[in-house]
């Protein structure tokens, strides 16, 4: 995993995890782990592409999530209104490393202005059975992108 | 017959299923399950003698008084305090500390010292940097040394006349350490500071002899003992407790109030004011009975043997790391570990897939996580009700854990 440098005034703000339901009551049914975990989480968790440093990033933000202190960094080429790179960083699990390469993956190319990929499209690509304890793992890189664009928005 | 064998069935929630697997619970160190005694008693309270506690002049809440009251005697025993006065009952562990640091971070002024460790919880951190933010006092940590105990030569220095509150956990919840509290407590008061002392882990595991402990004041939950949730211990020296001022007013903690001024209650109730957890005080009365039913003695010795195991047959796993002291150490009944190239809420997640129930995360001790180098850790922790069996059905799960992602 990447050491990341400690946050400067990271906030907790990473979306909304929701009410975890009741369970599967007694003998609830069987949670197969390979639903659990697609196979895309799977290879993107063991070879992330879009996971690496931007060193001519006009746009950086970072951010933690408070239940479990995972830490995103996210890392933007902005040109013409326009996302040209994008880049992550993270000490994340799985679903949270699998859900920033998605996101890194579709915004580049994109109108910085608005991305346009929203977490429903990342629960889509992703492919699992994400339960609400761990759907902050899945929204925790879209705020980190909120949070880098709406700093370089402000910036302007 | 071994103490598991004899429990298992008085705990209702272990005859469900997790995900088509017979339940596996280790997670008894974040909050216990409960024997069918102390929820019926709860119930029983509920279904006969609820009514608000002290006031009442009548049958129920005489009843209901005796019944709240009777949980102080019971705590005062279980610990062998001097006094009942000296029992405080708090919302929990949190509950406590915050208590405490508030009314001793009223004494305190600038430059006056707090003297916490590295391998505490958040909740006996956040507390004395609030009471350090008004007061101008300064917040420093016990270092880890070798071993994952506290580098006491360090103490030797941090220890001064400046230091005025020492807070300490006697059991940590993510290496199982047991500090020498009695050591450390001695050491405080003889620059004349005040010690605090995190139970959360070390009440439900232990035999706890009060006295023993050297320590001014001792906090833990009752629902990490089998008990309900919302109730806890405060124990205050009582000498120490009557000079300090209570922070939280309301009902119950005066004796005579004006429009302008009030007398404070005698001990206890005047760090109680409000309507206190009535039924939840029921339920730690039977959560204690039980326990003490089963021996505390016993309780240690069963929970330190599934700990030792764990951390035997863990270690032996290829990818394991163990945190935590060696396994021929004492150790409370918690075993992290950690198991390369996993995160470890996805160790979780996995395992739950299995029936068992472990914790991971950070365990809220984030300065003693940045110390061991790691995001955070998975976690068992055990209780009367877990067997060696399912110490093995863990370390088959975590074994297999390497190709499952």
């Amino acid at each position: 995993m990447t050491a990341l440098p400690r946050a400067v005034g990271a906030d907790s703000s990473a979306g909304s995890a929701g009410a975890p339901g009741p369970g599967g009551g007694p003998g609830g049914g069987r949670r197969d782990p390979l639903t659990l975990y697609s196979d895309v989480i799977r290879q993107r968790w063991r070879r992330p592409r879009w996971r690496g440093e931007l060193p001519d990033a006009n746009a950086v933000a970072e951010d933690v999530n408070p239940l479990c202190g995972d830490r995103v960094r996210v890392m933007l080429r902005l040109d013409d209104g326009t996302i040209r790179a994008a880049r992550f960083l993270g000490d994340s699990c799985a679903i949270c490393t699998a859900a920033a390469d998605v996101l890194a993956e579709r915004i580049e190319g994109r109108p910085s202005a608005s991305p346009a990929v929203e977490t429903l499209d990342l629960l889509e690509a992703l492919g699992a059975d994400i339960r609400p304890s761990r759907m902050r793992c899945v929204t925790l890189p879209l705020s980190v992108l909120h949070k880098a664009l709406g700093a370089s928005h402000a910036a302007r | 017959m071994r103490l598991d064998e004899q429990t298992r069935r008085d705990f209702p929630i272990l005859e469900r299923a997790v995900n088509g697997r017979a339940l596996v619970y280790l997670d008894s160190a974040a909050s216990s399950q409960r024997p069918r005694i102390v929820i019926e008693a709860m119930s029983r309270h509920y279904e006969r003698t609820h009514a608000n506690v002290h006031r009442s002049i009548h049958t129920l809440g005489e009843e209901a008084t005796e019944l709240y009251e009777a949980a102080r005697d019971r705590v005062q025993r279980f610990l062998g305090a001097a006094c009942r006065e000296e029992v405080v009952l708090t919302r929990g562990t949190t509950d406590g500390l915050n208590l405490v640091a508030d009314a001793i971070g009223h004494t305190l002024r600038a430059g006056d010292e707090i003297l916490i460790t590295e391998m505490e919880h958040h909740s006996n951190i956040i507390p004395w940097q609030m009471a350090a933010r008004w007061s101008g006092a300064v917040v420093r940590a016990i270092p880890l040394g070798p071993e994952a105990t506290l580098d006491l030569e360090a103490l030797e220095r941090l220890l001064t006349s400046r230091t005025r509150v020492v807070a300490l956990t006697h059991i940590s919840n993510v290496l199982g350490t047991i500090n020498p509290v009695s050591e450390i407590c001695s050491r405080a008061r003889a620059v004349g500071a005040l010690s605090v002392v995190d139970g959360a882990q070390a009440a439900p595991h232990l035999p706890i002899d009060i006295s023993s402990l050297q320590c001014d004041f001792y906090a833990f939950s009752a629902h990490k003992m089998l008990g309900p949730t919302g109730i806890g211990v405060l124990w205050g020296r009582r000498e120490v407790l009557d000079s300090l001022e209570p922070t939280r007013g309301g009902g119950e903690m005066i004796k005579e109030v004006w429009v302008e001024r009030a007398d404070w209650n005698d001990l206890p109730w005047r760090f109680e004011p409000g309507t206190p957890p009535i039924a939840e005080a029921v339920g730690l009365t039977a959560a204690i009975e039980y326990l003490e039913k089963i021996g505390m003695e016993s309780v240690a010795a069963h929970e330190s043997r599934l700990a030792r195991e764990a951390v035997n047959a863990l270690a032996a796993v290829p990818g394991v790391t163990v945190h935590g002291p060696p396994a021929e150490r004492p150790r409370g009944a918690v075993v992290s570990f950690s198991v390369a190239g996993l995160h470890p809420h996805d160790v979780a997640a996995l395992l739950d897939a299995e029936g068992i129930a472990v914790r991971a995360g950070h365990h809220c001790a984030q300065p003693l996580m940045r110390r061991l180098g790691v995001v955070g850790t998975s976690r068992a922790s055990f209780s009367v009700f877990n067997s060696p069996e399912e110490v093995q059905t863990l370390v088959s799960a975590v074994a297999g854990l390497s190709t499952a992602l």
